[in-house]
């Protein structure tokens, strides 16, 4: 019945993949998770964007990079990171209509509301793409150079 | 008019966002990548000589980022010695990147260059504007990382493995920076340069300030690339591409190095006559081995690589007299050193891109076909060999004159021979490239791109005409103000704590 999977023979076995199918989107949720909540609990952009980089090297480990890329290619993830720092400094620079650069311009809202601390949930998206695309790029470049990896597939 | 203090911030946002904006659309625009970093470069060197104005007006400048007062937020400072290195800087950026145009057409992937290059500048101006230690860290490190990548950018093998050894001695210097930075931070509990100044002129010196300015003397003397922390430079700066070369030799060491380790020394810990008399050895040593290390090199590239070390150490003596006149010296020649070595290695980069050789043995005669390179090599030859009227003998001037006054009679005749030894080396430069015999391979040499060509004009006026620097009203405004800053020493505290309230 599986034909799909065994003819695919990229990656590490059935039972991996089968693991790696259910846990990988909690992975992913937990990342987007701690980076919502970052103005609220330990963690924020960066812990969250490694969490969620994280997710796609598993991916790529279980599944194979053919796969794997297929979700989420080379370029793409270039263009991430460098939306995301495009991102964090247009925070910064809307600060100016504040008076100061990086100033809190927004609302700040109850304390312990999800929606409240004005900027600084937006500059943790921001800096989650630039870390999440940053890391998962070198990762592809680590896995692409290999030269062992050229031979296998 | 006076020229509004957001001004700061943006010498770093700029070129931050012609980085990211080039990463973001380079590969679907490759025209766009060369246009926006020419184009951030003039304005951030039309906001670095605003700068100037807006200090000459206002005196020193606190910027506070986010609207947070300074011992909780992070604060920009403008004073003398920021608006100096931010025209030294924007100005040889500015015109490497016009030599870049040209220049960076033989490589793939052209954007990438400039996004590492504006992310280099982004560093080197974040270095100089911030107020804050732990920020220096961070743009210093920015500028470093980026500046990795750009000397493997031509991706041979000796260029990476020059990377791979600048990358890991710039490590080891920036740990031990961290390192220095940890420590202050645990003694004086804030990182913001004047409150810890202010804190520790309230504490006794002790043990942990004399190995606090160890740390900082290892770490930026690594990154200034002073005599023992010097092996990465000749490597580093001899394999990268030319304008990548002529920047981290003439603007990088500087800021990462020079500028930081006056800042924390002279501004922070506060100097000593036994640290002064340190900074005064180190630069002695550097400026007589740099010198006989480069007299017998025969790879043109390797040989300026060499004479940059030995020109850093005549900015670090004169800054290490600890008088006015000799730090007045020391940051002119730092000014000078940037312009006539940053034109050395555009002019040895026309060379390579030419002939594609930089062996000086291969060359010969190449005024006959390259009269413009051979010109302005020549005038920067002079320059650095300190004759007059060019700036290099200014400022050499200066520096000698101030060992004089300081009784230190030992370091001047050091000045004197190491400037005497840079002259033949230059020398023999202008002989064996220039003069003589046209080698017959190069038959067929042409002169450079038109930008390629500009750029070196305007390094060379700058050489000839960058003593006019001294004449008082000049001097008072620019360089004055800058070894002002340094020899008011630890009264940076009360510019920049008075200021921000």
């Amino acid at each position: 019945m599986r034909t799909n999977e065994d003819n695919c023979t990229e990656g590490m076995s059935l039972i991996v993949k089968t693991i790696t199918r259910l846990s990988v989107g909690l992975i992913l949720l937990y990342g987007i998770y701690i980076v919502l909540h970052g103005h609220l609990s330990p963690g924020g952009g960066f812990a969250g964007g490694v969490i969620i980089a994280l997710s796609f090297v598993h991916l790529v480990l279980a599944f194979g990079k053919r796969q794997a890329f297929g979700t989420l290619s080379e370029s793409g993830t270039a263009s991430l990171e460098s939306l995301g720092a495009v991102l964090f400094l247009a925070i910064a620079l809307a600060g100016f209509s504040g008076g100061y650069f990086f100033a809190n311009v927004l609302p700040h809202g109850e304390p312990h509301a999800l929606l409240s601390a004005g900027t600084i949930p937006l500059s943790n998206i921001a800096i989650c793409l630039k870390v999440a695309g940053g890391l998962f790029a070198i990762f592809i470049a680590l896995v692409l150079l290999n030269p062992e990896s050229e031979q296998g597939s | 008019m006076t020229p509004p203090s957001y001004i700061l911030p943006l010498c770093v946002a700029l070129p931050l966002g012609g980085a990211f904006v080039t990463a973001l659309l380079g590969r679907k625009f490759p025209a766009l990548a060369p246009l926006l970093a020419t184009v951030v470069a003039a304005i951030l060197l039309g906001i670095s000589l605003l700068s100037v104005k807006l200090l000459l007006q206002h005196g020193v400048v606190v910027y506070t980022v986010g609207g947070w007062p300074p011992p909780v937020g992070i604060s920009m400072v403008l004073d003398g010695l920021t608006a100096f290195m931010l025209v030294t800087i924007n100005l040889v950026v500015f015109l490497v990147v016009i030599f870049c145009l040209d220049y960076v057409n033989q490589f793939t992937a052209r954007w990438n260059f400039y996004v590492l290059f504006l992310m280099t500048l982004a560093g080197m101006n974040g270095v100089i504007v911030t107020g804050d230690l732990f920020n220096l860290f961070v743009f210093l490190e920015v500028a470093a990382v980026a500046s990795y990548g750009l000397v493997a950018f031509g991706t041979e093998k000796h260029a990476l493995e020059a990377a791979f050894k600048y990358a890991v001695m710039g490590s080891v210097g920036s740990l031990c920076i961290l390192l220095g930075i940890a420590v202050l931070y645990a003694s004086t509990s804030t990182l913001n340069m004047a409150d810890m100044a202010r804190v520790l002129a309230m504490s006794k010196p002790g043990a942990l300030t004399t190995f606090v300015t160890v740390l900082f003397l290892m770490g930026f003397g690594m990154k200034a690339a002073v005599v023992p922390f010097h092996a990465w430079l000749p490597d580093a700066h001899s394999s990268a591409p030319a304008p990548i070369s002529a920047m981290l030799s003439g603007v990088l060491i500087k800021a990462l190095g020079v500028y930081a380790l006056c800042r924390v020394i002279f501004n922070v810990l506060g100097a000593s006559p036994r640290i002064l008399g340190v900074l005064l050895f180190i630069g002695a040593l550097s400026m007589v081995v740099g010198v006989f290390l480069a007299i017998g090199q025969w790879d043109l590239k390797r040989l300026l690589a060499f004479h940059s070390i030995s020109q850093i150490g005549y900015v670090i003596l004169g800054i290490g007299l600890g008088t006015p006149l000799g730090i007045m010296g020391g940051l002119f020649h730092l000014l000078n050193h940037s312009l006539f070595k940053s034109l050395l290695f555009l002019d040895s980069g026309v060379i390579e891109y030419a002939t594609g050789t930089r062996d000086l043995k291969a060359m010969g005669g190449l005024r006959a076909k390259l009269p413009l390179t051979g010109a302005t090599t020549l005038a920067a030859s002079m320059s650095i060999a300190g004759i007059p009227p060019f700036n290099g003998f200014w400022s050499k001037l200066l520096i000698i004159v101030a060992a004089v006054q300081a009784e230190r009679y030992g370091y001047a005749f050091w000045a004197v021979l190491a400037s005497v030894l840079t002259l033949a080396s230059f020398m023999k430069v202008m002989r064996y490239a220039f003069f003589g015999q046209l080698n017959s391979r190069w038959n067929s040499v042409t002169e450079a791109p038109f930008f390629m060509k500009l750029s070196l004009v305007a390094f060379a006026v700058l050489c000839v005409f960058g003593g006019l620097l001294l004449l008082p009203q000049a001097r008072e405004a620019f360089l004055g103000l800058a070894s002002e800053a340094i020899t008011n020493g630890t009264e940076y505290v009360n510019m920049a704590v008075t200021q921000a309230r």
